[in-house]
């Protein structure tokens, strides 16, 4: 039996040094070390032994066991690391494939345009008042010092209801009347709003024209609000909007409810102001439209215009989209065409 | 209005370079849109940004003035004649050309007085007249059929004048040097004679003063600060008086403010100067003749627009009376041939000029084609009106006619420009034409306008602008545009100019109204930028607005995209929405009056017509959609004029549930009503709405068998599920993928929106996880097996999550297997088995007793 013994430890020992997996090295264990392996069952045949043979046998075969336990703890550390190795080694996958996709949600770009500037207002102290689509004539023109049949109102071409007297907004100007009568408290208060909305235009839909579109209002009303102040608050907010070095031009302009009025220009901040395709090579981009708000407005909103005095300007923010984003179309923005939404 | 910067030269000294002028104008609020070279270099000025223009810049030595002294035939064609030119060479350049405009001059020997025309050089650079593309050509010595030539007599297009290339330029009398201002001698460089720049300048509404050529250089002296030329406004009347030779009546005075005649006698009908011309053309007139070439010049000029009669014409139609010229309104059928050969019906608003014979023109538009000027005329009735801006707009919108004069008119002329207007127009025919004027105007003027004088405190001119300035420089701002002021102590009496029609009479309105030209001249960037010293008003938080920013942020936190759509649609599409619907109702919609095109006439009731809009775009590239929009709809109210305009949430889903892939393990299973259902309660669960409960739908729009409503506390917030099949076919999205829509009462919805809603401590007792599967009958809900389980299982029941639904052996027909996994926890203990035993046990017997359920084997 001892001779037996020596044989399983010779053949196991060696039949250990051909095994190079964890697979082998299992089966290896289970068949020598293993509850029914060899060494096991040899050594069950214990009592079949005289008495005095047993020692030797016992103490040679518990031996046996643990050098192959020993050995077999070293072979496994080897196949290991090798199988490690050889799993980082040949293990590679073509990582240029595609990823799996997943459906991946996003906002309409005039909606991230519009909380961009949700944020920056807000910043400023200027919050957030909406009012209506479909506004009176008298809201949308007649109380913002534009009356009937005034060759101002050739500045917008407006969709009529077909109800008398009520139209489609054609900016959101209105909203300057309400949030004054609604926020103002008879004159007494003073105010600072945005008014973001839906603008409608009787225009030809072209490249760069819609009969709708997103407008941003900003309305500050106060004891002492002066044009100094316009220009101050609308340089910062360019700064934020479109970076530190931001140069902002002013120039004179007309709109009946602000007076002065002026249109704002920022340098073209996709060529710095050298001129290029996006400025029509003048180096400056429109942004806005403003002007300290006009004593009939005021005295239409309830404020004393001679205690009182309040600003005015408006932006697109689907123009701001545009010049950010290189987009050359506006018609995208309510085509929802998935190839230009996935974009954002 | 464009703007020739040699005519506007006329009235101001311009010593700065064009395009810097062209800067101060913009930023004072007369934008200068464009800039156009004739002939002359562009300017370049530091700091000042022009796009870099194209125009081919003549060059000084090789393009000049020339005069043709003869004009002779070819010997070898018929098509050419030489023309010989004095260019102030030595010689005569003998040319070939074949302009027709030389033939009337062919071989009639020398010219009594020469024709001037643009001359080039051989080596000049010009446009080429042959060349169908526009590109430039340098002349070379070429023979014309046997005779050298090696110069050129220019057509306007050669010199890129304009696109006219059927003759030469050519000029009947000798032009200026606009240098020297004397008379251009032959070889003078060209640019010198027809050099020019041309300023396109964009008129707001409130510049009615600057539609001429005058009010535009008013603008510029106060700009410069340099003085302003007014042109004469003297005649020279040395005819017998008008008086008696024609009456004026206005009806109308509100409409027809004042009218002025004066008559010309013995006039000849003859070509107009070459400057005005000249002049004509660079503002884009046609020149006619010299009588109606003044009446245009002075339009363009002073901006009041003339208008002349054949005196003989008007005192053949009075027969026997004296011409008498009224100024009504319509008589009801009236109607009228204008110029324009237009057989017009006058309307009740259309002011006329008219005699006693009938109509003579729409007062201050157009006129008539009965009493017009023709080249047979010789006395001149020149007429020089004014008329109510808002009733000549409203006029040239109803009978569509716009013109130079009715343009003018409808922005507002000072009735005061209607004498200078006529005196001027009446001293040029004069002039141009021969006669004599008669003495004196009939001038009547019944509503005459009040001078605006308005009074400014120094103090308000700091309160709006946030700049200080002096009583003095306020004053000596305003004068530089010729506001008359007179300054007493902090307040400035200011008398505005009458043209001045922009600025108010009203106090306060006329302040600021004169605060803005004190910005306007000092000019904008010199005002400081401050940040606002007022008081900040109370903050609010704009609730609706951050909820429903909420939503959408929850939207796309579900995977999808968000859409924004025209809000115009038709009811007819609408009602393609509806299955079977055959009649539409427009009574309920708000509806345009004058809709753009025939497919956006009207506002939506519903955000699903515009997904699904969306979602048939998109078909045609791609089977995957994941849309979902907010915005309003717009909804009628019976006696109100204006429409509620409540929120929507609307969502569409349709295609493979995952996104395709390079590998085949994934399911491309298409999206069903679950899926919509999962985005439904991920929806809520976002905005942390709960206690929802789901009903049948009976929404047209959707499956009847596929379909829910979602209610809270019995009020419906919207419906969900599969597109009905109809209506799919309606918008041909059928034969592919299902379309799951949905749509929610928005501002419902966020209503029950609960902010401060609680969090649950965690567990620190184990969980006991047991599966339970009942059978059912088909008839038994879901939710109702779910609620008794609920029921049955008490606090001890922690949850309950349906994992399977199986239907088929050994299930019996018409019933359903429901597996749930259930969570038993106590707060306070570890759970016993014979307490879960207990628990489970009830709950299958509650099931049994109130379901006729079974637990399956
Ligand atoms: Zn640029």
């Amino acid at each position: 039996m001892l001779e037996q013994l020596e044989k399983l430890y010779q053949d196991a020992m060696a039949e250990l040094e051909a095994v190079t997996s964890s697979e082998a090295l299992r089966e290896w264990d289970s068949r020598t070390l293993g509850q029914k392996g060899a060494v096991t069952l040899l050594l069950r045949g214990i009592g079949g032994l005289p008495k005095e043979e047993r020692a030797d046998f016992g103490k040679r075969a518990n031996e046996v066991k643990l050098a192959l336990a020993e050995a077999f703890a070293a072979r496994e550390t080897l196949v290991r690391e090798h199988e490690l190795a050889r799993d980082l080694e040949e293990g590679q996958i073509d990582v240029t494939l595609p990823g799996r996709g997943r459906a991946v949600g996003g906002l309409h770009p005039s909606t991230q345009t519009l909380r961009e500037l949700y944020h920056i207002w807000a910043d400023m102290g200027f919050q957030v008042y909406r009012s209506r689509d479909v506004e009176s004539d008298e809201m949308n023109f007649t109380l913002l010092n534009i009356p009937e049949h005034h060759p101002a109102r050739d500045m917008w071409d407006t969709f009529h209801t077909t109800t008398p007297g009520v139209i489609l907004r054609t900016h959101t100007s209105p909203g300057q009347v309400r949030a004054m009568r609604e926020l103002g408290g008879d004159g007494s208060q003073p105010i600072r709003v945005i008014l973001p909305g839906m603008c409608y235009r009787y225009e030809q839909v072209t490249t760069r024209s819609e009969m709708q579109f997103h407008q941003l209002e900003g309305l500050a009303i106060g004891r002492n609000i002066r044009m100094s102040d316009l220009k101050g608050t609308v340089t910062e907010f360019a700064r934020r909007m479109f970076g530190a070095n931001a140069a902002v031009r002013f120039r004179a302009s007309y709109f009946p409810f602000t007076e002065p009025s002026m249109e704002i220009d920022v340098e073209c901040f996709l060529c710095g102001g050298s001129g290029c395709r996006v400025c029509k090579y003048a180096g400056w981009l429109e942004i806005a439209g403003a002007g300290m708000v006009h004593p009939t407005v005021l005295r239409n909103g309830g404020y004393d215009p001679s205690q009182w005095s309040g600003f005015a300007f408006g932006m697109g923010p689907e123009r701001m989209a545009m010049l950010k984003h290189g987009i050359t179309d506006i018609r995208y923005f309510w085509g929802n065409d998935l190839r230009f939404l996935e974009q954002f | 209005m464009e703007i020739p910067v040699s005519w506007l030269k006329e009235y101001v000294d311009i010593d700065v370079p064009v395009e810097l002028l062209a800067e101060k104008m913009t930023v004072a609020g007369l934008e200068v849109g464009a800039i156009t070279y004739l002939g002359v270099p562009q300017g370049f000025v530091e700091g000042i940004r022009w796009p870099v223009s194209e125009h081919l810049v003549w060059d000084r030595e090789k393009i000049v003035l020339g005069a043709i002294r003869e004009v002779q035939p070819h010997p070898n064609a018929d098509r050419l004649v030489i023309a010989l030119v004095d260019y102030g060479g030595a010689e005569l350049e003998a040319t070939v050309t074949g302009a027709p405009n030389l033939f009337p001059y062919k071989g009639v020997g020398p010219l009594q007085s020469p024709l001037w025309t643009p001359f080039a050089k051989e080596g000049a650079e010009v446009w080429d007249g042959h060349s169908e593309v526009r590109k430039r050509m340098i002349l070379k010595e070429k023979p014309l059929r046997g005779i050298p030539n090696r110069c050129m007599v220019c057509s306007e297009y050669e010199l890129g004048i304009s696109d006219e290339h059927e003759g030469i330029l050519l000029m009947q009398q000798q032009p200026t040097n606009t240098v020297t201002g004397q008379p251009a001698a032959p070889g003078t460089p060209l640019q010198d004679v027809l050099g020019d720049i041309i300023l396109t300048v964009e008129l707001t509404p409130n510049l009615a003063r600057c539609f001429s050529v005058l009010g535009v250089a008013r603008e510029v002296a106060a700009l410069l600060d340099k003085p302003l030329r007014q042109p004469s406004h003297e005649v020279l009347m040395e005819g017998a008086g008008i008086a008696g030779e024609v009456e004026i009546e206005i009806r109308e005075p509100e409409l027809n403010p004042r009218f002025t005649l004066m008559l010309l006698r013995g006039t000849t009908i003859q070509p107009s100067p070459e400057w005005l011309q000249r002049r004509l053309k660079l503002v884009g007139q046609r020149p006619i003749n010299n009588i109606v070439d003044v009446t245009n010049y002075i339009t363009f000029e002073i901006g009041q627009p003339l208008h002349a009669f054949d005196y003989d014409k008007l005192k053949a139609r009075a027969g026997s009376a004296t011409p008498t010229i009224i100024t009504r309104l319509p008589t009801p059928g009236e109607t009228l041939e204008t110029l324009d050969e237009v057989q017009r019906t006058l309307e009740p608003h259309n002011i006329l000029v008219c005699d006693r014979a009938g109509v003579l023109s729409m007062g201050g538009i157009i006129g008539g084609a009965e009493t017009e000027i023709s080249d047979t005329t010789t006395n001149v009735l020149l007429e020089a009106a004014n008329w109510n801006f808002i009733n000549i707009r409203r006029s040239m919108q109803s009978q569509k006619v716009f013109t130079d004069a009715g343009t003018r008119f409808s922005r507002g002329v000072h009735p005061s420009q209607a004498l200078l207007g006529v005196q001027r127009g009446i001293e040029l025919m004069r002039q141009f034409g021969g006669g004599q004027v008669a003495q004196g105007v009939v001038d009547v003027y019944p509503l005459p306008a009040p001078t605006v004088q308005v009074d400014l405190r120094v103090a308000e001119v700091e309160r709006i602008l946030g700049m200080s300035f002096s009583a003095a420089e306020c004053a000596a701002l305003l004068r530089r545009l010729s506001f008359g002021v007179d300054v007493e102590g902090d307040v400035l009496h200011v008398t505005v100019p009458d043209y001045r029609m922009d600025i108010s009479s009203d106090p306060i309105t006329g302040q600021a109204d004169l605060i803005e030209e004190i910005a306007r001249v000092h000019g904008y960037n010199q005002i400081p930028a401050t940040i606002i010293a007022d008081m900040m008003p109370a903050q609010r938080a704009n609730v609706e607005l951050e909820r429903e920013e909420l939503a959408r942020d929850v939207m796309v936190a579900l995977g999808l995209r968000e859409t924004i759509s025209y809000r115009l649609t038709t009811p007819e599409r609408e009602a393609m929405l509806t299955p079977g619907a055959n009649s539409t109702s427009h009574e309920t919609y708000v509806e345009l009056a004058n809709p753009l095109m025939a497919e956006r006439s009207a506002l939506r009731h519903t955000l699903l017509i515009s997904l699904l809009e969306s979602a048939v775009a998109n078909a045609r590239y791609t089977t995957q959609q994941q849309l979902f929009e907010i915005g309003n709809v717009y909804l009628k109210r019976e006696g109100e004029a204006l429409p509620d305009e409540p929120r929507r949430l609307g969502i569409l889903i349709t295609g493979p549930r995952r996104v395709e892939s390079w590998q085949q393990d994934e399911s491309n299973t298409p999206v069903d009503f679950y899926d919509l259902k999962g985005v439904v309660d991920g929806l809520l669960r976002g905005l942390h709405i709960g206690g929802v409960s789901y009903a049948r739908s009976t929404h047209p729009s959707l499956h009847p068998g596929r379909s829910a409503q979602v209610l809270l506390n019995g009020r419906a917030l919207g419906d969900f599920g599969e597109l009905h099949p109809l209506v799919a076919q309606n918008f041909e999205l059928n034969g592919g993928a299902p379309l799951l829509v949905a749509e929610f009462d928005l501002d419902a919805l966020l209503e029950r929106v609960e902010p401060n809603y609680g969090v649950l401590p965690l567990p620190t007792t184990p969980p006991v996880y047991q599966d339970i599967a009942l059978v059912v009958g088909e008839e038994t809900t879901a939710a109702a097996v779910e609620a008794t389980i609920i029921k049955a299982g008490g606090n001890m029941l922690k949850g309950a999550r349906l994992f399977d639904v199986y239907r088929g052996e050994p299930i019996p027909a018409g019933h359903k297997s429901l597996a749930y996994s259930l969570v038993y926890q106590a707060d306070d203990r570890t759970l016993t088995d014979g307490e879960v035993a207990k628990v489970h046990q009830k709950i299958v017997k509650t099931c049994e007793r109130e379901l006729g359920a079974k637990l399956r084997a």
